[in-house]
Formats: C-alpha cells, structure tokens, sequence
C-alpha cells in the first residue's frame, strides 16, 4: 500500500499533508530496527499529522498496537514523555495518558519504569481537574491491577500527584498506597518501599506519623530481606521530616533492628547509608546510638558489610557533633579501624585505604603522628597493590597535617614496589599519582630517589606505560620548570636516539612531542630538533614517519628561518620516501606547517 | 618497620627485593611458612603476617558458611548420650528428643580447629538419627514434629553469604562449596528420611512445615552449592507431594522468585532445580489447564528465556513447556510467538538454544496449530538460515532433516517456500561456510521437487522482487527525507515545539 499512497503535496507545512496510512506503515514495518527508527522519530511523524489528528488517529493507533519488541516499547514510551506540545498542549495532554497506561503494565522493567517517568513528567503538565479527573482514576485503576506489574508501576506515581488533589481523593491515594505496601507480591512491596521516601515527603506531617511509620515499621520487618533493605533508604527521608523529639520513639526501634539484621544485605545497606542516616538523625542520636552500631558494622562477620562501613569512616568522624569529636574517635573508632588495617579481605583493606588519611585533618597533628602514621606505615606495605595506591593517592590530606617527610621514608619502598608491579595497570597507577608526588616531595627529593624510576618507565614493554611515562615528564616540565627539564630529563631523553630497539628510538620522539611546549623555543630548537632531524634517516620507516609527525607537532613551537632552512628540507625529502605511510605523514606535515 | 631507622636508600632497595623474593617463596609452600618463621630475616616480624594471610585466602576460595556466626564466643559443650539402641524402646521417643535438641547447637566450619570433638560428637548423632528414623518403627510421637522442624530449621535455615566474587559466572568458575556440609548433609538427609517414613503424618507436620518454613527453604535454593541444591530439590519435592494445602503457595513464589530473576537481578542459583520439580509438577496438572497455569506458561517461563545465564536451566525449561504443550496443544501458538519476540538479537550461542527448543517444539506440534504460526515462524527461520554465524544458520537448516517437519513443511509449502526463498536463493551464492552453502543446495532441491512450478515462479521473479525492494526502499528514504525537511521548518516557526 506504501507505493500506491505516495506522499503527495510536497513539504510545505500543511497539516494534513501525509496520509496516516503510510506513516502507520512505517510505524508497522517488518524489520524492527525500522520500527524502531520510525519510533524514536515519532515527533516528525506527529508534526506531519498536525495536533489535532496526533490525538484522534496517532494516539488511538498507539494504543491499540501495543505488543511489539520490548525495544519499541522503551522508545514509545520515552518519546510520549516529551509529546505535551504535540498534542496541542496541556490542555489536551490527557490524551497521553492511555498509550502510557498500557506501557506501565508490560513485563519488561526499563520499559515499565520509562513509561512511569513519561507519566511522572506529564502529570506536571495536568491542570488540578485534569489530575483528579483524568491521571488520579489511572493511578487508582494501575494500583489495583491484577497482575502485580501494574502494581508496580502505580507505586511511582503517588507522589506526584498527591500534593495537588483535594483531600478526599488524597485520602484515597495514602489507602492504596498503604495497600501496596502489604501486597503479597513482594515485587510490589519492593517497589512500595524504594517509594516510601518519597512519599513520605510529600504528605502532612500528622499523616506521615500516623500512615508512614505504621508502614515504614512493617516494611522493615518484612520476611523478605530485598523488602528490609529498601526501607533502610526510607528511613533517611522519614527521620529527615520528623522532628527530633518523636525520632527515638518513632524511628529508632526500626533503626537498631535494621543495624542488626540477620540478613548481611541489610547490614551492608545500613553501612552504605551511614552518613546519610547520621546527618538524618542528628548528634545526639549518633552519640547513643549510632556509634556503638557503626563500631559494630565495622566489625561485621561479613567483609562486605565491612568494606561499606569503612568506606564511610571518614565522613562518619567528620559529622561527629564536635564537642565529643575526638573522644569518640579515639575511644571507640580507631580501635575498630587498627583491626581493619589488618583484615582478611583486600577490599575492606583498600576501602579503609581509600579513607583513613583523611583522619588525619580531623585528629590534628599529635594523634596522627602517634595513632594514625603506624596505620599508614603498615598499609603502605600491604601485600594488596590497592591498598598501597590507595595510601599513595591520599597523600595530600597527610601533607597538610604533619608533613609528606614523616613517611617519605617508608613511601620510597612502597613506590618502588609499585612501580615494579607485574601488572601494568598498577604501574600505570602509580605513574598517575608522580606528578602530585613530586610536587608534594619536592624537586630534591624527586631527584635523588624518583628521577630514575620515571626514566625507567619509558622503556616498559608494555606501551601504554611508555605512554603514560611520556606524559608524566611534561606534567613534571610544568612543575619543576624548563631549566630542571634540560638539566634532568631532556639528555636522558635524547640519549635514547641512539636506542639500538627502535621502540626507544620513538618514544624518545613521543617525549619531544610533549614536552617541546613546556620546554619553550630555546630548548626545542637548540637541542631537540637537531635530534628529530637526524632521526629522520633512521632505517625504520615506522620512526621515520614519526619524525614527520614530531615536525608537524613542534613545527609551532619553532621560529620561521628554523622551519625554513630546517625542517622544511627535511620534510621534503621524507615526502618522496619509498614508505607510502611516511610520504602521507610527511605531506600532512608540509600542508599543516604550510611550507609547500 | 625494618627500613625506619636508616637513610642508605639503595641498600634498602636492594634488601626489600630480597625480603620479597623470600616472601614469594614462602606464600608458595604456604604449608611450612609457620615453621619456617625462624628463617626468615629477624627484620621481618609478625606484623607483615604475609604468609599466613596467603593460607587463609587460598581456603577461603574454596568454601564458605553462613553469615551466622556474628561472634566467636567460648567453646560449645555437649553432653554426650547413650546410644538409642543401648536404651530400652519405651525410653527411646525421649531420648530422641534430647539428641534432636542437641542437633540444634550450630557450629562454625570456617574454623576448622575449633571444637573439633564436639563437631565430631554431633556428626555421629546425626548419623544416629538417620539410621533411626530410617529403621525404627513408633518413634513419631506428636511432640517430636516440632523438635524435628525446629532442628532441621536450626541447621539449615540462614542467610546465604555474598558472593565470592562479583562477577562469578556459573559456567566457567568452580562454585563455592559449603564449609558445613557434614553436618548439613546429614540433616538433610534425616530430614528427607523423616518426610519419606511411612509413620510421617502431614496432618500433623503441616502444624510446623508451613509457609513460611517453604518460604526459608525456597530462598536456600539460591546456594552456590550444587550439592545442598540437589537435597533441596528432594525435599521440595516431598513437601509439594505431600502437603496439598502448600501447593498453590509453593507455585507462588517459585513464580516470584522467577519473576525477580528475570526482571530484578539476574541472579539465582537454583533456577535449574526449581525448574526440574516444576517439570513434574507440570506433568501433574488436571486438564484443563486452569487459568493460573497459563499465565505462568506465558508470563514467567517464556521471559526467563531472556535471561543472559540461560544455557544453566535451559534443557529443564525446554522440558516444561514441551510439557506444557502435550497437555494443551492450544497453547501452541502464544509459545511460538513469545520465542519469537524474545528471539536474540546478538548472542549466537542462546539463538543456537532457542533453535533447539523451536524442533522440540515443533516435533510435537499439531499441524492444525501449525499452520497458525507458520508465517512468523518462518520469517524468523530464513532470518537463521542466512545468519553469518554458521552454528546458527546449521541448526536451522538442520530442521530439514527431521521427517516429521518436512512433512509439515511439504504440506504448506506454498506459504514457506516464498517466505525461503530469497534467503536461500542469496546464501547458496553469498555464504562464507562451504558446508552451509551444500546444505542449502540440499534444502533447495528438496523444495524443487516439493513444488516445482512455484519454484520456478519464484526463481523467475527473484530479480524483479528485489528491484521492487530497493525501489521501496528509496521511497523510504525519501519520505523521511521530507519529514525531516518539515521538522526542520516548523521547528524554525515555533519554538519549544520539537523535542530533541
């Protein structure tokens, strides 16, 4: 039928121009990446049809059609989100509301929940009786759906249209919504309690009291730990909303029972949300309550539980009502945290690592000198690589504190080790954090112990360390300055011209690529270019036409009679190479540095 | 702490490679580190704790327990008691009930040099308690369901530790095993021996094995322990039979469990297991197939097809539905079309799997249903046939040596043959794999002598209906072409209109 009904009329903007007929085609084509190219370009298709037939002909169609590959479906759904206009603006976006209806009931989950966002994001759009008449009856028929998708998706919906109904049908929503949560589907109920929160939020204080803890209390003691856990995420925003006296008698039972869940995924969700918790529930709280329950976690027979807790024991001890601050470390964390350093597991090690030196702020300099710095040693020698460069990434808050010399000494050993690692990508980590060392070490010190390491990168086998070696030089130039850089780093550099490996013969050109800029024009043409330019008559093509590309990119940094007298007749000759990759390269360069 | 209290850096270089090449030694024969302490440098202490860290990590590999044991308190103490057969039969039912008591105390496995005579002690009263309820006759007393349940819930119901590592793929690593198996086992194994004995009365268990003792047990089947997942599989099975009233429950939330499986986490251990009882149970269904079961059919197995870890359940899934489709032929059809929408787009190996499972399916199919679904059904097989990956193009072409199929075939090869054709016409002249283009030649002579003047009908028009196609096409082309020129021009008119 397409062919007979070709589009006629030619593109002048008339609402009626394309018959549906072929625009549904399209939309029903066999091949589905058809489908799907069709779809995501629905808003063409409804700006062809015209407002007025996107609603009565487009929409219906949509509807009606619904049982196509899940892919379609996630396109259809995310397009109708953005359709308001299309269908002739607010006052028509009811019109919506069907097709998304039945998205939000299909099996699949990203489809589902893209339909709810779409709805979520209309129900914005809705006037106040559009809501009550035309999106309110839709939550209320999703919520009592039979099969628990539609369930599901209602569970997303409450809040939004809760804040502008009237109070009647508000009524009706917290019921439903109260019914979810003891759905005897526990997908339902899963998707009641990761929307608790949020809901909480938008109802009136007497009613989060009354409906929400009632609620809040039974999801947290469901039989299924997936249901427990997600009320732990509630329990954030209800404690946030509840004033400070009700929190012990309303929020803190359920609290202390989730920190001691037989269930290790709770036990983990509570850890992860410890911060959060904390700030939730203020000082006081914290001081009786919390404490002895993160002392706990860190001590968890489950390392995952504990890696989660010693991820957070940094924010924890920052967050500590001051007054008490350091007391309660001393006393009751830092024992915990001597024992972590030590664990069996190596993520609960590296997690501690990635956190424990920013302690030391908040310990001052007398504590971290006698309780931290033996901690900081023995991780710093930690069998785990990890571990290590996690110490090694977090210099700079030690830095602050007591000065990078007291463990200068034992870092040496724990960089060298590392830079020596059998696998590349934990060198090419430590390579990461040299230049942020030899700023915090100094120039000194980086020359008489690091200077070697950094030069011994750049004949790694593997190349993205010779790579990454490279780079770090010119991150040095910028710190140390161009003066250093001739008096170090450039004869060790051009040295390796004469490299019998070829790989070393390039990369000595990879260096002069980065650090010609840094190192300015003096040094650059004074002592680089001669080396680039002998080079060029190297007997491997592959460093002959990185000689052509290393012109190209210090070509700028050069003043015109060098260009010109210099490098210029070398290109020319690179250009009439038998090495049809070297001839490219070279004409590049003639055209980029324009001296054809 | 050696290198602390000196300055001659390159010394300290030179002693830390020979300290590690010492500790590199040292972690391989793990076994002797601890006696060999003494010839390690005096420099290197305790603190490092290299050796020793390496023994455990390497054991903590290959088992692992309950999250249960929260902290290790003072060793357990259990008074032995006598032999049941060393006591006269009256005496017997009480003394019962105290080993069952006994039984309840739990030990930790994952340290292996705790309480060893007591695990031991505990080990041989279970084997007592197997044999008895296996041989003895009058011992079920109505005050030992409870003990029993409550023993068997004791032991075997607990939270499930995380995973060793995040990515643990079932196919390729070794699962973890459970540390406390010889004790679980044999509880296991008292507890089938209990369902199983001729005394048991499930009017009176049913008081204690209830939803929410299947509940517990149902989420143990997610054990990376093949060897706990099989007692499992027994001891659902015996409940199930046993238990009319947990029936419909039981289904419930294996059907939840599904449903979370598909669409939550992708991650289950025991799908498989579950998916054998279901098998039976299926097989049991009264005709006809109520409401409920269908939805199941269509709404949970048929998804779980989607799952990336299928080739670990998919033979037992395949089961079920082939006996879904023995009971009611009539479900045919919505089987046919949910493979077919959820036919895989990328993964080579599960369209190989749904192959497979389309000619079990077809093997039983009734012609009259058949013909429903033949269109569809053969747009996506000439999709397989001309698939570069060879595997996938084999195993469709295969279906033309299953006699059976050919007769279906034969017998509606007016609408397959075009539907065919011009995959089969290009592959036998385009395709990479010799063996693919000789079992083409092979499916073309077979359609030739099928319907010879249809044939040659479509092998006359071949050109012509591929220039229609790219005529088609261009017409697309074209129309889009103008849509998008419109879009261009009304997004200029209004702003805010078009949605980017």
């Amino acid at each position: 039928s397409v062919e007979k009904e070709a589009p006629g009329g030619g593109a002048d903007g008339d609402d009626s121009l394309y018959p549906i007929a072929v625009l549904i085609d399209e939309l029903r084509n066999e091949d589905v990446q058809l489908r799907l190219n069709s779809i995501k370009k629905l808003s063409t298709i409804a700006l062809a049809l015209g407002v007025e037939r996107t609603r009565t002909e487009l929409l219906p169609f949509l509807t009606d059609t619904i049982y196509d590959e899940d892919e379609v479906l996630l396109a259809l759904a995310e397009q109708l989100g953005n359709f308001t206009m299309l269908v002739g603006g607010p006052e028509y976006v009811h019109c919506l509301l069907p097709p998304l209806e039945s998205l939000a009931t299909v099996e699949e989950t990203v489809v589902r929940d893209k339909a709810v966002e779409s709805l979520r994001k209309i129900s914005q759009e809705h006037s106040p009786v559009d809501l009550e008449v035309h999106f309110e009856p839709l939550v209320k028929r999703l919520a009592s759906g039979d099969w628990f998708t539609s369930r599901t998706s209602a569970c997303g919906l409450f809040s939004v249209c809760y804040p502008r109904v009237s109070s009647t049908v508000k009524a009706e929503i917290r019921q439903h919504f109260r019914t979810l949560c003891s759905d005897d589907t526990p997908m339902v109920r899963r998707a009641a309690a990761s929307k608790l929160g949020e809901f909480a939020k938008v109802l009136e204080l007497d009613y989060v009291k009354s409906d929400i803890i009632s609620l809040f209390t039974a999801l947290a003691s469901d039989e299924q730990d997936s249901v427990r856990l997600l009320a732990v995420e509630a329990c954030v925003s209800i404690a946030t909303l509840l004033p400070q006296e009700d929190l012990e008698t309303l929020v803190m039972p359920t609290l202390r029972q989730a920190a001691e869940d037989k269930s290790w995924r709770v036990r983990y969700m509570v850890a992860d949300k410890f911060s959060e918790l904390q700030k939730a529930v203020g000082p006081e709280i914290t001081k009786n309550d919390l404490v002895p329950a993160f002392q706990n976690l860190l001590k968890d027979c489950e390392a995952e539980v504990r890696a989660a807790a010693a991820n957070k024991v940094k924010e924890f001890c920052e967050n500590l009502p001051e007054d008490s601050r350091e007391t309660i470390i001393m006393t009751h964390i830092l024992p915990c945290v001597k024992e972590l350093v030590s664990d069996t597991n190596q993520h609960v090690k590296s997690a501690l690592a990635s956190v424990i030196m920013g302690l030391s702020t908040i310990l001052g300099k007398d504590n971290t000198v006698e309780h931290l710095l033996p901690l900081f040693l023995a991780q710093l020698k930690d069998e785990c690589p990890e571990v290590r460069l996690n110490i090694i990434s977090n210099l700079d808050c030690v830095n602050e504190v007591i000065g990078i010399r007291q463990l200068s000494q034992s870092l040496l050993p724990a960089i060298v080790e590392l830079a020596e690692d059998a696998k590349w990508r934990v060198r090419l980590a430590i390579i990461e954090y040299m230049p942020l060392l030899a700023g915090q070490l100094g120039v000194e010190f980086f020359d008489e112990k690091l200077n070697t390491l950094c030069m011994a990168w750049l004949i790694d086998h593997v190349y993205a360390i010779r790579e990454a070696a490279t780079c770090n030089l010119m991150k040095l130039v910028e710190k140390f300055g161009a003066e250093w850089a001739q008096n170090t780093i450039v004869p060790k550099v051009l040295g390796m011209a004469n490299d019998p490996n070829y790989l070393h013969r390039m990369t000595t050109l990879f260096c002069i690529n980065s650090l010609s800029e840094a190192c300015g024009q003096e040094i650059t043409t004074k002592q680089m270019l001669p080396v680039v330019l002998k080079m060029s008559n190297d007997q491997v093509a592959n460093v002959r036409f990185n000689v052509a590309k290393s012109l190209q990119k210090i070509g700028p940094v050069l003043d015109s009679s060098a260009l010109q007298t210099e490098v210029k007749p070398v290109l020319e000759k690179l250009a009439t190479d038998t090495d049809m990759d070297v001839k490219y390269f070279a004409q590049e360069a003639i055209s980029v540095l324009a001296l054809a | 702490m050696w290198y602390l209290n000196t300055s001659k850096t390159k010394e300290l270089i030179v002693n830390d490679r020979k300290w590690r090449e010492h500790a590199h030694i040292e972690s391989k024969c793990c076994s002797r580190a601890m006696s060999s302490a003494a010839t390690t440098p005096p420099s290197v202490d305790k603190v490092d704790g290299f050796s020793r860290k390496s023994v455990r990590k390497a054991k903590q590999k290959r088992s692992q327990s309950s999250s249960q044991f929260r902290s290790q308190g003072k060793p357990i103490e259990l008074t032995p008691l006598p032999l049941l057969k060393d006591v006269p039969a009256p005496e017997q039912p009480e003394l019962f009930l105290k080993k069952l008591q006994q039984c309840c105390t739990v030990f930790d496995f994952m340290d292996t040099l705790s309480d060893l005579k007591m695990k031991e002690y505990k080990r041989s009263t279970l084997n007592e308690l197997v044999d008895y309820v296996t041989v003895s006759r009058g011992y079920l007393t109505e005050q030992a369901y409870p003990e029993v349940v409550k023993m068997v819930s004791y032991n075997i119901f607990r939270t499930l530790p995380p995973s060793d590592s995040n990515e643990f793929d079932p196919e390729e690593d070794e699962p973890t095993l459970e540390a406390s198996w010889p004790h679980l086992q044999l509880v296991y194994e008292f507890f089938i021996r209990f369902l199983e004995s001729q005394e048991f009365q499930p009017s009176i268990a049913k008081k204690y094995i209830d939803q929410k003792f299947v509940l517990q047990l149902l989420e143990l089947f997610d054990s990376e322990d093949p060897r706990e997942r099989d007692y499992l599989k027994t001891v659902l099975h015996r409940i199930y039979g046993k238990f009319l009233g947990l029936r419909a429950f039981i289904r419930k939330q294996i059907n939840n469990i599904f449903l979370r499986f598909v669409y939550e986490t992708e991650h289950f251990n025991g799908v498989a297991e579950l998916l054998e009882i279901l098998g039976s149970i299926i097989n049991g269904f009264a005709l006809p197939l109520k409401a409920e079961h269908k939805q199941f059919l269509v709404k949970v197995l048929i998804p779980l097809h989607t799952v990336r870890s299928l080739s670990l359940f998919h033979a037992q899934l395949a089961y079920c539905i082939v006996q879904f489709l023995e009971k009611d032929p009539a479900l045919t059809e919505p089987v046919i079309r949910g493979l077919l929408k959820f036919w895989p787009k990328t993964c080579s190996q599960k369209e190989v799997m749904y192959l497979g499972e389309l000619e079990e399916i077809l093997d039983v199919i009734e012609p009259t249903q058949f013909v429903k679904i033949q269109e569809p059904l053969f747009k996506q097989i000439s999709r397989c046939v001309s698939s570069p990956h060879f595997q996938v193009a084999e195993r469709a072409l295969y279906y033309w040596n299953n006699e059976y199929i050919m007769s279906l075939i034969e017998e509606n090869s007016s609408v397959i043959l075009p539907i065919m054709f011009a995959s089969l016409y290009r592959i036998s002249k385009e395709h990479w794999n010799p063996a693919i283009v000789a079992l083409v030649y092979n499916v073309l002579k077979a359609f030739m002598e099928m319907n010879s003047t249809l044939f040659d009908e479509l092998t006359a028009t071949y050109k012509s209906d591929r220039q229609r196609e790219k005529k088609k096409e261009k017409e697309r082309e074209e129309l889009w072409k103008k849509l998008e020129d419109l879009e261009l021009k009304r997004g200029l008119r209004s702003d805010g209109i078009i949605p980017t």
